[in-house]
C-alpha cells in the first residue's frame, strides 16, 4: 500500500504534466514557471533548514567513536575514526561525504542454528548507494550543457568520458546505465527485505519512484523517443539567462521530464533528500572527540549565571548545614561571647 | 546561530555552485543555431521532424547496413527521388559545409559526434 501510494503520486504527476503541456498555455506554465518556482522553493527551502540546523545548540560533544579514542601516549589512536583534532575530524568528513564510510561498516545480523548470532559484512548498500549517487553528480553536471553556452569545458570532458564506448547514436551514457541499475536496486532492496520493507514508509519511496521516473524519461529522450535537443536547449538555457523561449517543437515527455524535476526540487528541502545539507552538519561525524582535553561550555547556559562552586555553596549556607547537622568542610568561625547584633544600625 | 564561520560560508559556496548557470551566462541570450540550407533540393531523406530529433539514427543504421551487412548505397526518397545513403556523397552533397550546417547545432547542443574518427573532413577556410 505505501508502495503503490507512492507509485500512484509520481503516474498521476507524470500524467498531469503530459496533459498539462498540451493545452494552451501549458508549455509556458510547465518549462517555465514550475521549473523557476521550484528552484526558488529549493534554494530558500535549503538555506531555512540549515539556518535552522545551526539555530539548534549542540551542548554536548556527542561523536561516534568508531575507533580508539586519543589516550595514553602508548596506546594508538584511530584518528579518522575517534578524531581528537580538527584535521582528523576534516579527514573524517572527507571521508563520508566522497566514500560513504558509515555506510561501508554496514552489517547483517542473522540468526543460525544454535541458536547462534552471526554478524556479516554487508557492503551492498554502500556500493550501490556510492554509485547511484556519482552518476547521480554526473548527470546533473551533464546536464549542464542545456543550460550553459558556450559550454564549459568540464562538462565536454564528462560528456567525453561518460560515453568513452562509443556505443550506438547518440551515445550511450555509462551514468544512465549506472543510475537506472543503481536506484533498481535501492528500491528492491526495500521490497526484498522484510526488515527493511517493515520500516519504510512512502516518504522512502516516493523519492525513490521520482528519481527512476526522471531517469526513465531521460533515457526515453534520448534513446527512444528522441527530442528536438535545439528547441529545448533554447528554453533550457533561456530559464538560466531569464529569456526561455518556447518553440512549438518540444515533445511532450519533455515537460514531463522537467516537471517530475521541478516535483523533485520543491520536495528536496522538506524531506530526506536534506542529507545532502544535512551531511555537513551531523553532529556525530563533525565533532573532535575531545571533551576530556577542552571545557565545553553548553551554549545555552545564561551568562548572568556564574559558575557556583561548592565551596562558594558552603559559604552561603554554611550556617543552615551546620544546624541541620550536615558535614562542612569548613566550620562555623568560632562564636563571639555575646549574640551578633543586626547588622544595621 | 551557531558555527557562523562555517555555516555561512558553507552555504554561499552551495548558492554559488547551483546557480552556476545563472551567472556564467549572465545577460547572454547566447546565439541560436541557423543550419545552412541546402540550395540544390528542397526534401531531405526524411521529414524535417524526423532529421531534427534522429539523423544519427539514420546515419548509424546507414553506416551499420553498408559496413558491416553489405547493404547498397542507393535510397530513394517518399517520392522517388534517388539518393546515396553516403555521409559525404549524400548528406554533404547538398549541406556542403560541415562548419555552417554540422556544427552550428553540434556545437550548440555541445555534441562530437565521432564521424570525423573514420571519415575525412572536408577542409575549410572560414
Amino acid at each position: 500500500m505505501r508502495i503503490l501510494k507512492s507509485l500512484g503520486i509520481v503516474l498521476v504527476l507524470m500524467l498531469v504534466a503530459y496533459l498539462g503541456a498540451a493545452v494552451p498555455g501549458g508549455p509556458a506554465l510547465f518549462g517555465v514557471v514550475f521549473p523557476w518556482l521550484a528552484f526558488l522553493i529549493f534554494v530558500g527551502g535549503f538555506i531555512s533548514k540549515v539556518v535552522g540546523w545551526a539555530k539548534s545548540p549542540v551542548p554536548f560533544r556527542i561523536p561516534t567513536t568508531c575507533g580508539q579514542a586519543n589516550s595514553l601516549p602508548w596506546i594508538k589512536q584511530n584518528k579518522l575514526d575517534c578524531p581528537s583534532t580538527t584535521m582528523g575530524v576534516i579527514g573524517r568528513m572527507l571521508l563520508e561525504i566522497f566514500a560513504f564510510r558509515s555506510l561501508f561498516r554496514n552489517t547483517r545480523a542473522e540468526i543460525h542454528d544454535g541458536p547462534k548470532l552471526v554478524y556479516g559484512s554487508s557492503k551492498y548498500l554502500w556500493l550501490f548507494g556510492l554509485m547511484f549517487h556519482y552518476s547521480f553528480l554526473v548527470i546533473v553536471v551533464r546536464h549542464m550543457r542545456l543550460f550553459t553556452d558556450p559550454v564549459p569545458f568540464f562538462v565536454q570532458a564528462l560528456e567525453f568520458g561518460d560515453g568513452f564506448l562509443q556505443v550506438g547514436a547518440p551515445v550511450l551514457y555509462q551514468s544512465d546505465l549506472i543510475f537506472l541499475g543503481a536506484v533498481t536496486f535501492l528500491f528492491a532492496r526495500r521490497v526484498v527485505l522484510p526488515a527493511i520493507r517493515y520500516i519504510s514508509l512512502p516518504a522512502d519511496y516516493f523519492p525513490l519512484f521520482l528519481i527512476f521516473a526522471i531517469g526513465a524519461t531521460g533515457v526515453l529522450m534520448r534513446y527512444f523517443l528522441r527530442v528536438d535537443v535545439v528547441s529545448i536547449k533554447q528554453l533550457t538555457h533561456g530559464l538560466a539567462t531569464f529569456q526561455p523561449v518556447l518553440s512549438g517543437n518540444i515533445s511532450g515527455i519533455f515537460f514531463v521530464h522537467i516537471f517530475l524535476v521541478s516535483i523533485l526540487m520543491a520536495y528536496f528541502p522538506f524531506s530526506k533528500l536534506m542529507h545532502l545539507g544535512g551531511v555537513f552538519l551531523s553532529p556525530t561525524r563533525n565533532l573532535a572527540n575531545n571533551s576530556r582535553m577542552v571545557r565545553h561550555i553548553n551554549p545555552w547556559n545564561d551568562p548572568s549565571i556564574k559558575p557556583h562552586s561548592y565551596a562558594s555553596y558552603e559559604d552561603d549556607f554554611r550556617e543552615f548545614m551546620v544546624e541541620a547537622g550536615l558535614p562542612v568542610d569548613k566550620e562555623l568561625p568560632p562564636k563571639p561571647a555575646a549574640e551578633d547584633a543586626p547588622a544595621e544600625s | 546561530m551557531y558555527d557562523n564561520n562555517k555555516i555561512i560560508p558553507g552555504l554561499i559556496v552551495f548558492v554559488g555552485l547551483i546557480t552556476f548557470p545563472i551567472w556564467y551566462g549572465f545577460g547572454s541570450a547566447g546565439h541560436l543555431p541557423i543550419p545552412e540550407k541546402s540550395t540544390k533540393s528542397k526534401e531531405c531523406v526524411e521529414s524535417v521532424e524526423y532529421m531534427r530529433t534522429s539523423h544519427m539514427v539514420l546515419l548509424n543504421t546507414w553506416r551499420d547496413g553498408i559496413v558491416r551487412m553489405g547493404e547498397t548505397r542507393h535510397g530513394e526518397t517518399a517520392d522517388g527521388t534517388p539518393y546515396v545513403r553516403s555521409l559525404q556523397k549524400g548528406c554533404m552533397n547538398c549541406h556542403t559545409s560541415k562548419k555552417k550546417f554540422c556544427d552550428e547545432c553540434h556545437t550548440y547542443a555541445s555534441v562530437k559526434p565521432y564521424c570525423w574518427d573514420c571519415h575525412l573532413q572536408p577542409k575549410e577556410t572560414n
